[in-house]
């Protein structure tokens, strides 16, 4: 499969998930385990461009396919993508345990609603769980990355 | 948690996902967006041998109108259901109870085929499909066979459907873009309905799907046959829970689902009204 546009082919068990094989096989540990039961969203990547709880997949069901993940967002000079931006400057984490899938899932999220109200961030963040920020932070976030984004298009 | 190991075998088309699963017997499984199946077997709770993957015959994901039927394809993806203009014109209701599953992640992967097929009596779409009296054309080795919706969902898990067939297509009556209301009760976004109650009015009657009241995805019959004798809405509601076993867990007890049942029932036919 391609893997942050890097072709990343190995060989491994049927039953290996999609987050060990991007953390084990391919190294990228930006991507977390949390809850391990599709709740908590901390292991949330894309693939074909969509957010996916990759503790959820199998990694054979990913055969082929294009999967971005944490570390697949930023520029090659090291820039912040939008979203990673908005979240820094408007205190969108505190721990950080969640941040890369309230990251991924707000790529997604942004992709298919272009024009965000505040409970469409609430809603389309449904399936992420942050223990810290009581999320007020990182919906601003959202919405600040959002509005930035429909500014560049 | 890392599931028990299997043998993946990928379908590149509905007759080689049915003979996949002839040749490997009772101990494969088909496996689609994996929503339900992958936490099952994560836990241990399911031990298939073989998965055969058919997420990928994407000639089984589609809406089409066909006079006073909707047609949908077993592998459409909620998501999909979510955003389809034509289904949002044609079964509103459907399209709206899909946008009820899960989350963003989950709605991306799982399809209506897999729920339908998985028979979770507290998912969203089989009460909706039960109440819509939907019919689920199904193809085995012998051919295909259409099993309706009242006579599919058979106990916990536990469904019509034989290991060898493949659930290939989903029919719907056409009720129009609007007349249902689906009232989910929950504590926490994204979960599971503690207790839900779908009403839907459409050529003249009046339907209602209970979510999470019993093993098995309901009809509640007793409030219909009381519309359809001319009760008021609230008066009908009080019959919702009428014939239901509901189990108690943490998050209600049998009293307070059947509270709940009456209740939810109660502001599903008010919102359809």
């Amino acid at each position: 499969m391609s893997v942050n546009g890097r072709h990343e082919e190995h060989e491994v068990e049927p039953r290996t998930l999609l987050v060990s094989f991007v953390r084990e096989a391919c190294g990228l540990t930006g991507t977390k385990v949390g809850c391990d039961t599709s709740s908590c969203g901390a292991c949330t990547v894309l693939v074909g461009g969509e957010s996916v709880k990759s503790c959820t997949m199998l990694a054979a069901q990913a055969d082929g396919a294009s999967v971005t993940t944490i570390e697949g967002l930023a520029g090659t000079d090291g820039s912040l993508h939008p979203i990673q931006a908005a979240f820094q400057e408007n205190h969108g984490l505190q721990c950080g345990f969640c941040t890369a899938g309230m990251v991924m899932a707000s790529v997604s999220l942004i992709e298919e609603h272009p024009d965000l109200s505040e409970r469409d961030v609430r809603e389309g963040l449904e399936g992420n769980l942050c223990r810290c920020t009581g999320y007020h932070n990182i919906v601003k976030s959202v919405l600040a990355a959002a509005a930035t984004q429909k500014g560049k298009s | 948690m890392i599931p028990a190991a299997f043998e993946f075998v990928r379908a590149g088309s509905a007759d080689e996902a049915l003979s996949l699963i002839t040749e490997h017997g009772d101990e494969a499984k088909f496996i689609a967006g994996g929503m339900s199946l992958i936490p099952l077997m994560k836990l241990r709770l399911a031990t298939p041998t073989v998965v055969v993957d058919v997420g990928r015959l994407r000639d089984l994901s589609y809406v089409r109108v066909d006079g006073d039927t909707v047609a949908i394809g077993a592998l459409t993806r909620h998501r999909d259901l979510e955003t389809d203009a034509t289904l949002a014109e044609s079964c509103g209701v459907l399209q709206a109870v899909a946008a009820q599953v899960g989350d963003n992640q989950v709605r991306h992967r799982g399809t209506i085929g897999g729920s339908v097929a998985h028979g979770d009596p507290a998912s969203d779409l089989p009460a909706a499909l039960l109440a819509l009296d939907a019919d689920f054309v199904v193809r085995g080795p012998g051919g295909r066979r259409t099993i309706p919706s009242g006579q599919f969902f058979r106990g916990f898990l536990e469904t019509a459907l034989a290991p060898d067939e493949l659930l290939e297509e989903i029919r719907v009556p056409v009720t129009g873009r609007n007349g249902f209301s689906y009232q989910k009760f929950n504590r926490r976004a994204q979960d599971w309905a503690i207790v839900g109650a779908l009403a839907v009015t459409a050529h003249g009657s009046t339907r209602v799907g209970l979510v999470n009241m019993g093993s098995t995805p309901l009809r509640a019959t007793a409030v219909e046959a009381a519309l359809a004798g001319g009760a008021s809405a609230a008066d009908a509601a009080q019959q919702a829970d009428a014939g239901t076993e509901p189990s108690s867990d943490l998050n209600a007890s049998v009293e307070y689902r059947r509270h709940l049942a009456r209740v939810l029932t109660r502001r599903a036919l008010e919102a359809t009204a």
